[in-house]
């Protein structure tokens, strides 16, 4: 859609991108162009820390179909551990 | 005639004054040469948008491609540039527009340089294209499907965007439109109302629309790119520059 349309949230959590691992900051999710998946639009997740740079991020481009599959393969495995075992107050 | 070119990175002065980085292409013939500005697409300043860049120059154009995303990403992968300028809010509109305007300087200022100076852009860049035409004094203008001239950004969208359609009267040169029919963003009934508004308003311009195109069908390394559509695409604008740009 060549949109700046973005939802971008701050996060908690480690990344590996190409320099290896560093500390996240901030995800961003957006329905637009892919740079390297094989579909016009995909839905594109970047975890990122823009203090350390733009190059700090790991970037996903999914099916719409499969970003929710994502979605609820998160909810079961989360349902499947104990509430709070991964939270930040942990 | 030489076919010969050079092309490589330079720095130009944009917006504001700011130095940024630029891709330059250009013939190696003496002979006085017009000049074309490239908008990149929002994917950023890729290795596609620069063999679009030295494609110009090996028909006959100084060609320069501002780096949009030098000042927020100078040395990052096109990717990871766009991607860090998404997530700070986009590229504001009057930024853009003195960017082009320093690109535009640049170029006039080069050995051979005929004078006169157009644009294209592609995707953003298209809607980036209309609004440079309409705020600066240029001679040719390329929209490649450049969505939101005519429709409003939807809501979210960084508040400097404004829609385009009000500054259809200062638009200062010819305008080629070339459009996919199956995208819908621009869709045929937004650039069917742009066509209008510019007929109505005795605005020179040339729209074609192909069928079994959607978005971005000059883009060769993604599953969009159309042969028939770009091919026919880059005559025509090699066309109407060479109209509009001759010295």
């Amino acid at each position: 859609m060549c949109t700046y349309l973005t939802e971008k949230i701050a996060i908690e959590g480690s990344g590996k991108g190409a320099q290896g691992w560093f500390g996240l900051s901030h995800a961003t999710v957006y329905v637009d162009h892919p740079v390297h998946a094989g579909y016009a639009h995909t839905v594109n997740i970047d975890f990122l820390n823009p203090a350390i740079g733009p190059s700090a991020r790991v970037a996903v481009e999914l099916t719409e179909e499969d970003a929710l599959a994502l979605v609820a393969a998160i909810q079961t495995a989360l349902a499947a551990a104990p509430a709070g075992l991964a939270s930040r107050n942990q | 005639m030489s076919d010969a070119i050079t092309a490589g990175s330079v720095t130009i002065t944009g917006h504001g004054g700011d130095q940024i980085e630029a891709y330059l292409a250009r013939p190696l013939d003496p002979a006085p040469h017009g000049s074309v500005v490239v908008i990149h697409h929002m994917p950023g300043y890729d290795a596609a948008t620069k063999e679009i860049v030295r494609r110009f120059a090996v028909d006959g154009f100084a060609a320069l491609c501002p780096n949009l995303y030098s000042r927020e990403a100078p040395d990052a992968s096109p990717d990871d540039a766009s991607a860090a300028v998404r997530a700070a809010g986009g590229v504001p509109d009057e930024r853009l527009v003195g960017d082009v305007d320093g690109a535009a300087r640049h170029l006039k200022s080069l050995e051979g340089a005929n004078g006169k100076v157009g644009v294209i852009g592609y995707c953003s860049g298209g809607r980036q294209t209309f609004l440079s035409a309409c705020s600066l004094r240029l001679d040719a203008a390329v929209d490649c499907y450049g969505a939101f001239v005519v429709n409003d950004p939807p809501p979210g969208m960084p508040s400097s965007m404004k829609p385009l359609l009000g500054l259809a009267p200062d638009l200062s040169c010819p305008l080629l439109g070339l459009f996919g029919g199956d995208d819908q963003y621009p869709g045929p009934e937004e650039t069917a109302k742009l066509a209008a508004e510019l007929d109505k308003l005795g605005k020179t311009h040339e729209f074609h629309t192909y069928e079994g195109a959607g978005h971005a069908f000059f883009s060769v390394d993604r599953p969009s790119y159309r042969p028939e559509a770009a091919t026919d695409g880059w005559a025509r604008i090699l066309d109407f520059y060479g109209r509009h740009l001759a010295a």
